[in-house]
């Protein structure tokens, strides 16, 4: 009683239900993962070939609870410790997000906590402090499902769009060539695994568009894809599915590689890091890795766990946050499209 | 026991406390507004106004449904997560059964149900017998065509409750005639003191397995399981 009790960690809960994970973590100081609960649909959403949006929300509400409590029970941290909630509140599936937002208010209000919206894509980049603190600035080369951005930090939580997808995301154009492959769901990581028992062929087009543009596009290659493909069965030949995907990997690859090398060296970076679902391939990774080895720029991936979604990034993007005092009404909306600021 | 009261599954968003087993507030509203903005402000509020803090509060009851897929999704997720975090029990109560409360002193039929689109309706039939509604059919979502015509030859008088009673009316009364009963608009809407009548003496359920009352398949999973059932049949 009447002892002083001096504070030194910040710790946060984070949540995040923007597609088919339902994840809850509580990550100290946002450098270091306390617990990191991940439930995956991916099973169910398997056959549909891909998600559902309705089916992946009916996921959501059957697991947030059981995964909260996972988090604070591997956590073991009492809820006094726990400094403050933060939740993705977008983008993403509307209805899957709701569910995250609308549990991480129930859980502000009840614990008398604040609350904290955070950008999906932030988190992303934040998982990347959970095993190596940031050098400011800092190039973040954003690749999944629904993303394809190349983004500059001059300092934390400060984020500068320079350059985006213009169609299609990579993880997108993954899925669906994926898809005339005839490869199972999710066809990103079978792609990347064919395509290292092929060879690169077959030529594809690079969309490099204009010279000084970060901008990318991804819909010409995965039509130049059909077309091969459509054509050689036409003369009766058949390609090899392997060097469909190691020609298909290379142009991706090859334009994401020299975009973000061009960038790092225009904009004098300390650190590039690549973050987002893509940035487990490996094919993306040794191309990279080859780009910069020579370099004195430091490169750096997630653990594979860190890459696909999870609420540690979360967590971590919301201690940012947290520190520069945002805090967010128990009217905080899930938003399927909201831009990174 | 200080229960807190929650419906978020249609139109109509209500939030109810009691306090010692009497009703200390209620917030409804029935307003095209997005309940995942209103929800927890309004419990807040209401919270406020009575000067209750949440650790007070011994028990939740949530209307799980039939409504709006989203909706629904809305009031389990808060309060399951409140429960969860508060240590109490939650309760769900079928968003049809709280319609009927509306009526409880009527000696007939009562179908209480909501529009589910292409003639659709979740319905359900109930009775009450002294201080409990009792379901005469199990709730289910059908054309409000069959129904009718399952009540006509049932020939007892039914009171209709519901906040899309407007578009099924004529039908209504075009099939039942003198045996339906439709009631003035502000019966047609669920109230959150209600809610938290039914749920105040029901058992609570395992706060992780409480599910929403969908009464419909995603349609994904519908046509999933017709495609299997159809290659089973060829194979
Ligand atoms: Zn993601």
């Amino acid at each position: 009683m009447g002892e002083f009790k001096m504070k030194k960690d910040t710790i946060i809960l984070g949540i995040e239900t923007s597609c088919d994970e339902t994840a809850a973590a509580v990550v100290k100081n946002g450098t270091e993962i306390i617990s990191n609960v991940v439930a995956s649909q991916i099973e169910s959403h398997k056959r549909f070939g891909g998600v559902v949006p309705e089916i992946a929300s009916r996921h959501h509400v059957e697991q947030m609870t059981v995964v909260l409590e996972d988090a604070i029970n591997e956590a073991d941290v009492a809820w006094d410790e726990i400094d403050a909630i933060a939740v993705t509140e977008g983008p993403g599936l509307v209805g899957a997000l709701l569910v995250g937002v609308n549990a991480a208010k129930a859980l502000a209000f009840a614990k008398q906590k604040p609350l904290i919206g955070v950008h999906h894509i932030a988190g992303h980049i934040y998982a990347n402090r959970l095993e190596k603190e940031f050098a400011f600035p800092l190039l973040a080369l954003i690749v999944s499902g629904g993303h394809t951005e190349l983004i500059l930090m001059k300092e934390h939580g400060h984020y500068e769009l320079i350059g985006q997808t213009r169609d299609d995301a990579a993880g997108e154009a993954y899925d669906k060539v994926a898809r005339m492959l005839k490869l199972p769901y999710p066809g990103g990581p079978q792609i990347d695994r064919l395509a290292a028992k092929g060879s690169a062929n077959i030529h594809f087009p690079r969309a490099w568009l204009e010279d000084d543009s970060f901008d990318f596009s991804f819909s010409g290659l995965k039509s130049a894809v059909i077309n091969k493909m459509h054509n050689a069965a036409q003369r009766g030949e058949t390609l090899e599915p392997a060097d469909i995907a190691a020609s298909f990997q290379e142009s991706v690859i090859e334009v994401l590689t020299a975009k973000t090398y061009r960038a790092a060296a225009m904009y004098e970076v300390k650190q590039v890091i690549v973050a987002g679902g893509v940035a487990a391939n490996r094919g993306l990774r040794d191309k990279l890795k080859q780009q910069f080895i020579n370099t004195a720029i430091p490169l750096h991936f997630p653990a594979l766990n860190l890459c696909t979604d999870n609420a540690a990034m979360i967590a971590a993007a919301g201690t940012i946050l947290y520190e520069q005092g945002r805090r967010d009404g128990l009217d905080l909306n899930a938003s399927a499209k909201l831009t990174l600021k | 026991m200080n229960l807190l009261a929650i419906d978020t599954s249609n139109q109509t968003m209500g939030v109810a406390v009691l306090r010692e087993n009497q009703i200390s507030g209620e917030i409804m509203t029935n307003i095209k507004k997005n309940h995942s903005i209103r929800l927890m402000p309004a419990v807040e509020e209401l919270m406020r106004e009575i000067s209750m803090t949440p650790e007070e509060l011994n028990k939740i009851v949530v209307a799980k449904g039939p409504g709006s897929y989203t909706g629904v999704r809305i009031g389990l997720t808060t309060a399951k997560t409140m429960a969860w975090a508060l240590n109490i029990p939650v309760v769900g109560v079928s968003s049809l059964e709280t319609l009927t409360y509306q009526a409880q002193f009527f000696p007939g039929y009562i179908c209480p149900f909501f529009d589910a689109r292409r003639g659709r309706v979740f319905a359900g039939i109930y009775q009450w017998d002294r201080n409990k509604p009792v379901p005469v059919f199990e709730e289910a979502n059908m054309p409000m065509e069959d129904l009718l015509n399952k009540l006509v030859e049932e020939q007892k008088d039914v009171l209709f409750l519901s906040p899309d009673i407007g578009l099924h009316k004529e039908m209504i009364k075009e099939k039942l005639g003198v045996l339906a009963q439709i009631p003035e608009e502000v019966y047609h809407l669920a109230r959150p003191s209600h809610l938290a009548l039914a749920g105040m003496t029901r058992k609570a359920e395992e706060t992780h397995l409480l599910e929403p009352n969908y009464l419909r398949l995603a349609e994904a999973e519908a046509n999933w399981l017709k495609q299997k059932k159809e290659n089973g049949q060829n194979g």
